[in-house]
């Protein structure tokens, strides 16, 4: 069941296309990361679902419900924290905490507590006072002490430190296994790999990619480092096989995921010594796809 | 030593001079204009001295006493008149003006990380705050000779040479003092808010001891600086001590900035900012409680301020019967309404005037919607379960509560001061229905607001304009004689000027018809459109 579904959703600014067609969706209990570069329009999809922005064409639903017309009703069962957390600097983030918690109508003095607590953060200060990474923890710890059903998150980590990351993406797993949804984007790519379950990339307006890790991954290359007895030959006449290069007793290549049963099977003739196999990480998937269309030589170090 | 705490200090003296250039000579302009322009006018207003004399009854009483300080009576020339009814109130404002530029420059650059940026440059520990002490001072020693010469200039007889240097190095010499009080502060305070908050209490306090001694104990006043404005006796016996006093205290003031700011770490301060509430109230936990709390300060200000301009208004009332009363040629020209005494022929006019000060307030009220909008606060709001019509709705039932209680207020003002100055006392019902009767127009203007919000969010500050212009034909309609029309595009112009006139029951009943019609359609497009900074 999906408690989120965009479908053909287009959003113009004037005559600027911020959004082409963006369709994705966000099932129950699942975590969807929600990745591109600047300007790509992430926020600009995420202020459409949150009923901020309307859209200029297609449908957005969360829990079933059109994002801009019931807004108030998916509200309360919705929880958000903004990359850039503009708050009020003559109050405290205890009282900034209070009215957020409100205003969605719930109540939960004590995972707000512990919240504080985990956070480290000091909720008698003004807002004034705090830096970015610490108006980011007053919205987190908001979110998290409600009991919502979707949590939006946009690029929530960018002001944490490690340690206050890593209990971030506790909470996140928290939610997770409450049967909760989340909705992250990030900028983080190996945060991205650890929590979500499927990805979106998203590139000037249009959602490029999206499916599982996994699913992802079968488009990409394996890297291979492998030292042999003889050295290999005939390696460049493979399909699939890329940027290879010679090290002191072997070679290094990235091979299609499709072909890398004949590579090996080809490869294994010259004695292997040592072989080294990577998965490609978020990071050549992402690379890929926004270094434009140059399908061709992609060097990464995985 | 001097060389690594100085270093460069001339350098950024200039950089801050090019940051303000504008801003100071705005202010400098300003005042000059504004200290100058006197003179003449009252020359022009009070042609013998037998006039100025009959002025100087209506002065003569504590309540003139404590608003102007004292002044030389006995030789009431243009130029006494002019440094009496003048010179304190020019005075608080180059104190605001002192605190305005040193804030910026001291501990707002703190606050936002420009020092941290400075100070790792090739520059001393001292050199910013010392740069910026360099810029306020000859600012004002400009304002000083500036205003000094200025009113010599003006060749008026009683403004003589050393008077209107004394004028002048008077103002300047506040300047200087309430620069170093801001100085002080600036090291104190942990905050700019903090530093203008103070200084701005320092002002005050300094301006009410004063009112409080010149009334009762005239040597007490020497305890505030604002009372050496009037102890210098300019253009009668011109006392140049107070002003040798300003000098030394600002410069005390000044060395003891810099001491403080030797001994203290960039970014703290020594008043500590007192923890906050862990938990909000009941009250701020609402759309419309989160919009008072924003505004809660501005809303007590603007309350006190248009009570204080009622009242001010009210205690003319006294004179003006003793004033006009016996003159039986302004009674002929002024009588038009058969059994209207002289003050109620006024409150029309000065109703008007009070009406539009007091819109102010409620209209910033709803225009702070759009502010939060700005700074991308209402998604916090709106993205949690509260419609756009509540949280506009919030707004609006604060900005119509203000302008409830602004127009109420400045009325109750009027009525409590006129009644205490007037021999048989004012009716309060008369006052109050002549003020609350332009709250269906001051309901449509914050109309026009929500209106501009919704349709066109870029282009609130389009209703200021409204404003002004209803400022303009209104308040000067009478003396240029426009056309009715012209009066009646505003919402100001169909209200039925009581007392002298009939509280006609239709212009009401149709301007609040239109004004909900706005409101609604405001409402509507808010609902609407996108969220946009």
């Amino acid at each position: 069941m999906s408690v989120l579904e965009v479908k053909h959703l287009t959003k113009t600014f004037g005559k600027f296309n911020a959004l082409y067609d963006v369709n994705f969706d966000v099932k129950k209990g699942e975590v969807f990361g929600f990745i591109g570069p600047n300007g790509a329009g992430k926020s600009t999809t995420i202020r459409v679902l949150l009923g901020i922005l309307k859209a200029t064409e297609g449908q957005v639903k969360v829990f079933g419900k059109d994002a801009w017309d019931e807004a108030v009703d998916i509200h309360k069962h919705l929880a958000y924290v903004p990359g850039d957390v503009n708050l009020w600097p003559n109050l405290t983030g205890g009282e900034v905490i209070d009215l957020f918690v409100k205003l969605r109508g719930g109540n939960n003095n004590h995972k707000r507590e512990e919240l504080i607590k985990k956070f480290d953060l000091d909720p008698t200060k003004k807002c004034r006072t705090y830096s970015k990474g610490n108006r980011q923890k007053v919205a987190l710890v908001a979110a998290f002490s409600s009991d919502a059903d979707l949590y939006v998150l946009d690029e929530p980590t960018s002001g944490l430190d490690p340690l206050m990351e890593r209990v971030f993406q506790e909470c996140v797993m928290d939610v997770k296994s409450q049967g909760k949804s989340v909705l992250l984007s990030s900028h983080i790519l190996s945060e991205v790999e650890k929590l979500c379950d499927r990805v979106g990339i998203i590139r000037q307006g249009q959602i490029i990619e999206s499916g599982s890790l996994n699913e992802m991954r079968h488009l990409t290359r394996t890297h291979i480092l492998v030292d042999t007895k003889q050295s290999i030959t005939a390696l460049e006449e493979f399909n699939g096989v890329h940027d290879i290069e010679e090290t002191e007793n072997g070679l290094t290549f990235q091979v299609d995921t499709e072909e890398l049963d004949n590579v090996i099977k080809h490869v294994s003739q010259f004695g292997i010594l040592k072989l080294e196999s990577a998965p490609p990480t978020l990071e050549d998937l992402f690379m890929r796809h926004y270094e434009g269309n140059e399908k061709q030589g992609v060097t990464t170090n995985g | 030593m001097a060389d690594q705490v100085l270093a460069n200090t001339g350098r950024l003296a200039r950089f801050i001079f090019r940051l303000d250039r504008i801003r100071i000579a705005l202010w400098l302009i300003g005042l000059v204009i504004f200290t100058i322009i006197i003179p003449p006018a009252f020359d022009n207003l009070y042609k013998t001295q037998a006039e100025r004399d009959a002025i100087t009854e209506t002065m003569a009483n504590p309540a003139m006493t404590a608003m102007f300080g004292p002044g030389d009576l006995n030789h009431y020339t243009t130029g006494a008149m002019t440094a009496h009814q003048m010179v304190l109130m020019t005075a608080v404002i180059v104190g605001i003006m002192a605190i305005l530029l040193m804030a910026r420059h001291t501990r707002a650059d703190e606050e936002d990380g420009r020092i941290e940026m400075i100070r790792a440059l090739p520059s001393g520990r001292l050199s910013y705050l010392n740069a910026s002490l360099v810029v306020t001072s000859a600012t004002f020693i400009g304002l000083a000779l500036f205003t000094g010469f200025g009113l010599y200039a003006l060749g008026i007889e009683s403004l003589d040479l050393e008077g209107s240097l004394l004028y002048g190095a008077t103002l300047g010499g506040t300047g200087l003092v309430f620069a170093g009080v801001t100085a002080v502060f600036a090291q104190l305070s942990e905050s700019s808010r903090g530093t203008i908050g103070w200084s701005t209490a320092v002002l005050l306090i300094a301006y009410l001891l004063r009112a409080i001694t010149d009334v009762s104990n005239e040597s007490l006043s020497w305890l505030s600086p604002l009372g050496w404005v009037s102890k210098a006796e300019i253009y009668s016996s011109n006392q140049w001590l107070p002003v040798l006093l300003m000098l030394a205290v600002s410069i005390i003031l000044m060395v003891v900035s810099n001491y403080l700011n030797s001994i203290r770490d960039l970014g703290q301060g020594f008043i500590a900012s007192k923890p906050g509430k862990k938990y909000a109230s009941r009250f701020l936990q609402s759309p419309f409680g989160l919009a008072f709390r924003l505004q809660r300060t501005g809303f007590i200000s603007w309350a006190i301020g248009l009570f204080v301009l009622g009242a001010s208004y009210g205690s003319i009332f006294g004179d003006f019967e003793t004033f006009f009363g016996d003159n039986e040629m302004y009674e002929q020209m002024l009588v038009q309404a058969e059994g209207a005494s002289l003050v109620e022929q006024f409150i029309p006019t000065l109703m008007i005037v009070i009406a539009l000060i007091a819109t102010i307030p409620p209209v910033i009220a709803m225009n702070k919607l759009r502010g939060e909008e700005k700074k991308e606060r209402l998604e916090h709001i709106l993205t949690r379960a509260v419609s756009r019509t509540k949280l506009m709705g919030s707004y609006f039932v604060l900005a119509v509560i203000n302008a409830f209680v602004m127009i109420s207020l400045s009325a109750l003002g009027l009525w409590s001061a006129g009644t205490s100055v007037m021999e048989e006392g004012l009716e309060f019902g008369m006052i109050y229905s002549a003020a609350i009767v332009y709250f269906p127009a001051m309901v449509a203007m914050i109309g026009i607001a929500i209106l501009l919000n919704g349709f066109l969010p870029r282009m609130t500050h389009l209703v200021w304009l409204y404003f002004i212009y209803s400022f303009f034909v209104l308040y000067l309609g009478n003396m240029f004689q426009f056309p009715d029309w012209v009066g009646q595009l505003s919402p100001f112009g169909h209200i039925p000027q009581l007392p002298i006139e009939d509280a006609a029951f239709m212009p009401l009943f149709v301007l609040s018809i239109i004004a909900v019609g706005i409101i609604i359609l405001g409402f509507i497009g808010f609902n609407k459109r996108d969220l946009q900074n």
